[in-house]
């Protein structure tokens, strides 16, 4: 019987039609494609995106320089140098994150015991050329500025699983 | 009268093309459109991660990991965080455990969806390829939401999680597990008794349970041959033996029983996932261990305490410190057994770190599998077998 019924089958074509009577169904359904650069997808609180570097709301930079970062960074993509103030505090003379060996690995913001540096929520930084993804200080705290509300809401939201 | 003397032509298959996934270059000896030899030529891809992770503390290895094998990096993490807590000694929190088995089998799906439906594309069927990345694309966002990165997740950690889960995710990851056979079911309907799929896939690239065991095949490959060998059922890790799942093997071992196992393998993956789900919603309890001298403290204590901070600053620059000794511990990743041979002087760094890719072992068969096929049934079994290169070349 099945011997019968197999050839029946294969003779109809049955499994190529029902497959191409799946692909039809398929036809209305909705679509899922995103039209990007009009519509995005969702990012969590978590996303791990382009660097910045914050400042307290008094206006004044949070990195104290301990270097937590540049040590734990596997890409070795930090590099900072610093030197006291003229009020005598600990800042960065200089806060360089290369863009073309950073991984994203999210690393620094761990380590960070400042919350200073954070991997926000911006994902669109393209750049024409290469010199333009060797980051500064001046890059990474205007980042900060451009980005702050967006990553103090996303800090305030997973601050109970960190 | 002069005789035509036939010599056999020699072709190159790859570095660029299409169906060789990734920079595989296989150097063909080919009479007529048989293939007498095939001969893949690997390491267009090496990095040297092994000699990085000796310059690396622990703690820095898990991202190089992720980029082995790219489609699923939650299963390399898992091996080397499982190693490492080898030598350590370290108790993992149930939580963490239930947490790493869930994204492990996630990451699973991650890797058969892409595994099959390219493998599809590539023997002609393009619309799987098509349907899934949808079903991909929603999964990913799982693993985006838990650790804040599509792909490469940096999730594990020596002895837990980096997080842990977010509110409402393991919601929606059930309500996932609700649609995601159907479209198995659909893709199925395409693919499984599809006359021209299967005349592309049965009987060939056979491989029989002898031949698997002498090449040293693991994972699905193996078990299409008619092996039940499965690393998660033979020596349970991390949740498994709690879990209650199936291994689904394959009779003929040819390319046609290694997507049908595959596709087993899925609705397994899903029914773990299912349990994980299910049991992380009633256990409660920290998601790294609380061993201050492994995992750093939570960012509140760190602010507050100074035993806190000063733990946070020694394993953010130090690492953590792994008594001398030596393991081998394998995963049953998606592609089969990644191991890790992670030797410790008693230092803050690997001695020696050696990974044992899945891949590399398959695709030394490549001539076994391929002799005296067509050139086009070549492509049928390297999507079959599921190469990627990060891990080949490492």
């Amino acid at each position: 019987m099945s011997y019968i019924d197999r050839h029946i089958r294969a003779f109809l074509l049955t499994e190529l039609l029902q497959g191409m009577w799946k692909v039809f169904t398929y036809m209305f359904k909705p679509c899922v494609t995103l039209n990007y650069p009009y519509e995005k997808g969702p990012l969590s609180p978590r996303f791990r995106g382009e660097h910045a570097l914050r400042r307290y709301p008094n206006g004044e930079e949070r990195c104290i320089a301990c270097k937590l970062c540049e040590a734990v960074c596997p890409a070795q993509a930090i590099t900072i140098e610093a030197e006291p103030r003229d009020d005598n505090s600990r800042r960065t003379t200089r806060y360089d994150i290369d863009m073309t060996k950073c991984i994203f690995c999210g690393f620094c913001e761990e380590a960070c015991p400042v919350d200073a540096i954070v991997e926000g929520p911006n994902f669109e930084y393209a750049t024409e050329t290469r010199e333009e993804l060797m980051y500064d200080k001046q890059k990474l705290l205007d980042n900060g500025a451009r980005w702050e509300l967006e990553i103090a809401e996303r800090l305030r939201q997973d601050a109970p699983y960190r | 009268m002069a005789q035509n003397q036939i010599k056999n032509m020699t072709i190159n298959f790859g570095p660029q093309h299409p169906a060789a996934h990734g920079v595989l270059r296989m150097v063909l000896e080919m009479d007529g459109e048989t293939i007498d030899r095939a001969d893949p030529h690997i390491g267009l891809l090496h990095r040297g991660t092994e000699k990085l992770i000796e310059n690396k503390t622990y703690q820095q290895s898990t991202p190089y990991f992720d980029r082995l094998d790219y489609v699923a990096p939650q299963n390399q993490e898992h091996a080397f965080v499982l190693a490492a807590e080898k030598l350590l000694g370290v108790e993992v929190p149930e939580r963490a455990q239930y947490i790493r088995v869930l994204y492990a089998e996630i990451g699973r799906l991650l890797n058969h969806i892409l595994n099959i439906s390219s493998y599809a594309m590539d023997i002609g069927a393009m619309t799987p390829m098509l349907w899934w990345f949808e079903d991909r694309e929603i999964m990913m966002e799982f693993c985006e939401r838990v650790c804040g990165a599509r792909m490469h997740m940096n999730y594990y950690r020596i002895g837990g999680v980096a997080r842990d889960l977010p509110e409402g995710l393991l919601d929606d990851i059930l309500a996932y597990l609700d649609e995601a056979p159907k479209m198995i079911d659909d893709i199925e309907t395409l693919l499984t008794d599809n006359r021209i799929f299967k005349q592309r896939t049965v009987d060939i690239g056979k491989v029989t349970a002898e031949q698997a065991f002498d090449w040293g095949f693991t994972g699905p490959n193996l078990r299409a041959s008619g092996i039940a060998w499965d690393l998660r059922k033979a020596q349970p890790y991390d949740a498994y033996a709690k879990l209650d799942f199936d291994i689904p093997v394959g009779k003929n071992g040819d390319c046609y029983d290694r997507y049908v196992v595959r596709m087993l393998e899925m609705r397994e993956s899903i029914k773990i996932i299912r349990q994980c789900c299910e049991v992380l919603k009633t256990l409660k309890g920290p998601a790294r261990c609380t061993d201050r001298k492994v995992c750093p403290p939570p960012r509140a204590d760190m602010k507050n305490s100074m035993e806190g901070l000063i733990h946070h600053f020694k394993l953010m620059t130090e690492g953590v410190r792994v008594p001398a000794g030596e393991t081998y511990t394998a995963v049953e990743a998606p592609k089969g057994e990644f191991a890790v041979f992670l030797v410790s002087d008693g230092s803050n760094k690997p001695y020696r770190c050696k990974i044992r890719a899945p891949g590399f072992v398959h695709l030394q068969a490549m001539d076994m599998m391929c002799k005296g096929h067509m050139l086009a049934d070549a492509v049928a079994v390297i999507g079959s077998i599921d190469i990627v290169f990060g891990e080949i070349d490492r």
